[in-house]
């Protein structure tokens, strides 16, 4: 039987990687990252979990080893936040280049400067384009559910990409929760051991990384770009699996009180919670406003989100990132570039918000959206900054 | 090595294994020595074998896709990272074979770079991976610049060396820094249980170093002067004169150091002038007197040091 305890998130989401036997772990600590590796070192050194636990010397390296680790067939594991992303970002890329399926959880943190540690989506943005499947987690069921679904559909031979799953840091990572965790029986059946379809072993060697010239570099990113957009069906399959084993289902894109409304709310991540307190008065209010979250975030899922606004007149869209000197924050650009074609295509307000730790209460989102009303949806503004 | 090199002539085709892991047909430069080292060290590993390579000459001119040279398992992620990669193979393989899913058995886990890979940009995730004592090979192939980008200065290149980044120009003749010791540095480290330098123009001591670091538990680097005449103004057929005089000028001195015990692999009873080692090199072509005599004091001095650690290692021991 499923059991259901209270527990810090970072814990849960280290007991996931346990209970899918990860075989290396490579990690280099960095706020607010450090309580999921910590918890996954006592398991290996309490033999709770057999697997090789590398302390290596910077994320840079832990990147490197996992994509080593898991290119001999070695289920891999590596976390991180920030700064620490932005140095193992060059291997990021090349680990999806090579289309190894190595998970990720990215306890979500500014880049600096100036240095702070606090939660906002402008590390995971600055990797946008790197060829991962990207996950956002609401809360902390999310992300001990998704270290199942990310290794299940990262090591689908249909597949083969690496898998990011990202977690508001300190909102989810420090935050006691209860979590239902799954019956190992369960987990077995819905995650078998790795089979890699190439590996580096003696028995048949193989060529993996060879540089490639103009004449095949392009054929070779887009078999890569279309690797990645054919990921979704597989990754539809995984969470509906997954859904009949536990019951609960993930999308695409979730909506909340979209039913007839003609404003929508956009989030993704930790604030969606949030959002819905304040879409909920909204609606007692009498004024129809809906929510909608983007989870999925690469490959992007256009045909879902689209079906997720229509009717809409007035999208407000919240970014936690800021793209400076650009045309919006990085999810607002998106979903413009995502509407522009449609016939009938509503007005999209973009708001930054939650910047590094900035709090959002329900009541911030009930002045953005009013706010809203007055915007052209041309560029975007950031809410609540003292000038 | 001494032992087999009187006897050359007779045994010298028994003394190689005949089977070539590192293929013909690849893309380096005439008279790479690097190509060769390479091939020496694929050689003796054998077939049971995983290589982490650097980005570098020998990644570009070995792995053009869709052709390749490689005969072993091997993968190429980035520059820096060699070591670390290897640490994940090596990682990897271990559990795998610990959890019953490939069969036991012993595999030789070889990174490889060149110098700006190892000593320069790759310098702190090799030492995250001796420090962290995982079970691997690690080759550097010291060419004594970023000979892949055009000549550029590393921290390898020696002391009066022209590259394109450090030109002998009208007020600074050339680079002006000396050569960072980088097997000084493995051993440094203080866990690595062999460090060894090799050079293609003494091939059996090349091949035999390799087969001790291969069996050695834990890290063992081995640092290979890699002659590029393309790099040194060099006549493409005299790489091997060229390695041979770096060690016997002491410019290069072939040495080992096992659990911390130094010995002397080539004990050059009297160094050649170092002027006989750089008179054939482009390289050097700019080196006035004063700057020579510098040179070869520091080179005697070095050597002079270098037996003394031969020495007190083996005194200690006794």
């Amino acid at each position: 039987m499923a059991s259901r305890r209270g527990m810090e998130v970072s814990i849960a989401a280290a007991e996931a990687v346990r209970q899918a036997n990860a075989d290396v772990i490579a990690a280099y600590p960095i706020t607010p990252q450090t309580h999921i590796v910590e918890h996954l070192a006592e398991l290996v050194n309490n033999g709770e979990l057999d697997a090789e636990f590398i302390p290596v010397e910077s994320e840079h390296s832990a990147m490197s080893v996992c994509i080593g680790s898991t290119a001999v067939g070695a289920r891999s594991f590596t976390c991180t936040s920030s700064q620490g992303l932005a140095l193992m970002s060059e291997i990021v890329y090349i680990a999806a280049s090579l289309r190894q399926p190595v998970l990720m959880l990215l306890a979500n943190r500014s880049l600096s400067g100036p240095l702070g540690i606090w939660n906002d989506h402008s590390d995971i943005m600055s990797i946008r384009d790197c060829g991962w499947i990207q996950v956002f987690a609401e809360n902390g069921q999310e992300v001990y559910d998704h270290v199942f679904i990310g290794y299940r559909v990262a090591e689908d031979r249909n597949c083969l990409l690496p898998f990011l799953v990202s977690l508001d840091g300190f909102i989810l990572t420090h935050m006691i929760e209860p979590i239902e965790l799954l019956d190992q029986e369960v987990v077995d059946r819905y995650l078998p051991p790795y089979k890699p379809l190439y590996s580096l072993h003696p028995d048949h060697p193989v060529t993996m990384g060879a540089f490639a010239g103009p004449l095949l570099f392009t054929e070779t990113k887009k078999a890569q770009d279309e690797a990645l957009k054919d990921a979704l069906p597989y990754l539809k399959k995984g969470w509906q699996e997954f859904g009949d084993l536990t019951g609960r289902y993930y999308h695409p894109i979730e909506q909340y009180q979209t039913e007839g409304a003609k404003v929508v709310l956009v989030t993704q991540g930790s604030l969606g919670g949030t959002a819905s307190i304040a879409i909920d008065n909204l609606r007692e209010k009498g004024e129809a406003a809906g929510l909608v979250k983007v989870r999925l975030w690469r490959p992007f899922p256009f045909a879902e989100f689209k079906e997720a606004v229509r009717g809409a007149e007035l999208v407000v869209v919240l970014d936690r990132a800021i793209s400076y000197g650009g045309p919006g924050g990085p999810l607002a650009s998106e979903i413009r570039s995502a509407l522009y074609a449609e016939e009938r295509r509503p007005r999209v307000v973009n708001v930054i918000a939650g910047i590094a730790g900035r709090d959002v209460a329900p009541e911030d989102f009930e002045q953005m959206l009013h706010q809203a009303h007055n915007k052209s949806g041309e560029g975007y503004e950031i809410y609540a900054v003292r000038e | 090595m001494n032992k087999n090199l009187d006897r050359l002539t007779i045994y010298a085709s028994r003394l190689l294994p005949h089977k070539e892991y590192f293929a013909p047909g690849h893309r380096a430069c005439q008279g790479c020595a690097e190509a060769l080292a390479v091939r020496l060290v694929a050689k003796t590993l054998g077939r049971n074998t995983v290589v982490a390579s650097a980005t570098g000459c020998i990644e570009i001119f070995s792995s053009p896709m869709p052709l390749t040279s490689w005969n072993v398992p091997w993968l190429h992620v980035a520059f820096e990272n060699a070591a670390a990669v290897a640490s994940g193979i090596e990682s990897g393989l271990k559990v795998l074979m610990r959890k019953g899913r490939i069969p036991q058995q012993k595999i030789t886990i070889l990174a490889m770079a060149g110098d700006g890979g190892t000593n320069d940009i790759g310098l702190q995730a090799l030492s995250g991976a001796l420090e962290r004592g995982h079970n691997f090979v690690y080759c550097c192939f010291d060419n004594e610049g970023y000979m892949n980008t055009g000549i550029q200065r590393s921290s390898a290149t020696p002391y009066g060396a022209a590259t394109t980044t450090s030109p002998a120009g009208k007020v600074v003749p050339g680079n002006v820094t000396w050569k960072k010791n980088m097997p000084e540095i493995a051993v440094a480290h203080n866990i690595v249980p062999y460090v060894a330098t090799a050079c293609t123009s003494y091939p059996f001591d090349l091949t035999e170093k390799v087969k001790k670091a291969a069996a050695v538990e834990g890290p063992a680097y081995v640092h290979i002067l890699s002659v590029c005449p393309t790099g040194w103004r060099l006549p493409t057929h005299l790489s091997i004169l060229a390695g041979r005089l770096a060690v016997e000028t002491g410019i290069f001195p072939l040495y080992e150091v096992e659990r911390g015990r130094y010995s002397l692999s080539v004990d050059v009873a009297e160094l050649r002038p170092v002027e006989e080692y750089f008179k054939i090199q482009g390289r050097f072509r700019h080196l006035t007197p004063e700057m020579i005599a510098k040179i070869q004091q520091r080179v005697k001095k070095e050597y002079a040091c270098l037996k003394k650690k031969v020495r007190m290692t083996n005194e200690d021991c006794r």
